[in-house]
């Protein structure tokens, strides 16, 4: 059941940061030059790759203990952060993340900035897609080191985003357009209430805990979280409608 | 800017983000929890009531 949240969390982070990565490649392609963008696009694919080719190996040197207690609480601060902006963003405390809005606005930017060959390449559009794609692919790369390593499974992990990335691209080279109509905030919440209870889960049993039932637990601390999440945004729409 | 000092920022934006209180209180949970369990009581119920109360915290200062 584990090894199914870890696929299910990797694939869903995957997807949901790929989305955002595709309007800023699709932005500049269509704008600028689709060769210069797909070769950011690979060199950022390459450096990604490179990054849990050299981490992943020396992770799993570390003592499984060691390795639950630090990546469970990095995974918990990170988890904590995507889940308090899904629960701000759910109660409309904070805006709602728009593809289109943002395709128009890259698209805006690209038409705007200036020519500059490097390398037989519109630099502009290489940098960009560059950019786009590794900043969003970080996201996804942190989560499946931290994810593998202290589930011991890279590989499956990577799976997960894999697949992820493949779809993404796929439906995105079909579509040509930024896939406005995924559910992309119910995914964060999604995604932010998983990475929260793996750090839960992972960092108290490098502290010494032992959960009653052992992976059994997991679940029930996802149940928890998710309650909890979905309590504090009704709260928080509550509280905006009373001030309104 | 330094470049040293860029590359901190973006992995402090990037790890700890918005609110530095629920990195230092997570922490501190873990620390507490980690006592606890070298006692004989049981520790599991300690994290999951800190974490829920850390974002407590955390969103009513946003929503402020």
């Amino acid at each position: 059941m584990t090894a199914a949240f870890l696929v299910a969390s990797a694939f869903l982070a995957s997807a949901v940061e790929m989305v955002e990565a595709l309007t800023i490649v699709l932005a500049v392609g269509v704008t600028r030059d689709w060769r210069s963008s797909l070769s950011g696009v690979g060199a950022a694919t390459v450096a990604l790759a490179v990054i849990v080719a050299v981490l992943g190996p020396a992770l799993t040197l570390i003592p499984i203990d060691t390795l639950r207690l630090v990546v469970g609480a990095l995974l918990l601060v990170f988890g904590l952060q995507w889940l308090r902006k899904a629960i701000l963003r759910a109660s409309g405390y904070k805006a709602l993340h728009d593809e289109e809005e943002a395709f128009a606005r890259e698209r805006a930017e690209a038409s705007a900035a200036g020519v500059e060959l490097r390398a037989g390449l519109d630099w502009y559009a290489f940098t960009i897609a560059f950019k786009g794609v590794l900043l969003e692919g970080l996201e996804v790369a942190f989560i499946v080191l931290t994810f593998g390593s202290a589930q011991g499974s890279i590989p499956l992990a990577a799976l997960g985003a894999g697949v992820a990335v493949v779809l993404v691209a796929l439906v995105g080279a079909v579509a040509r357009h930024p896939l406005a109509r995924v559910p992309e905030n119910t995914l964060k919440f999604a995604v932010g209430t998983m990475l929260t209870t793996f750090g839960i889960f992972w960092s108290a049993e490098g502290a010494g805990v032992h959960w009653p039932g052992g992976d059994a637990a997991l679940p029930v601390v996802l149940v928890f979280v998710l309650l909890t999440s979905i309590m504090f945004v009704s709260l928080l729409r509550r509280r905006k409608l009373a001030l309104a | 800017m330094s470049a040293l000092r860029r590359f901190g920022r973006f992995w402090w934006e990037f790890v700890v983000g918005d609110d530095w209180r629920i990195a230092v209180g997570v922490v501190l949970a873990l620390g507490a929890t980690a006592a606890l369990a070298a006692t004989d009581a049981p520790a599991w119920w300690l994290l999951p009531l800190a974490v829920a109360f850390l974002l407590y915290v955390s969103l009513r200062r946003a929503a402020n």
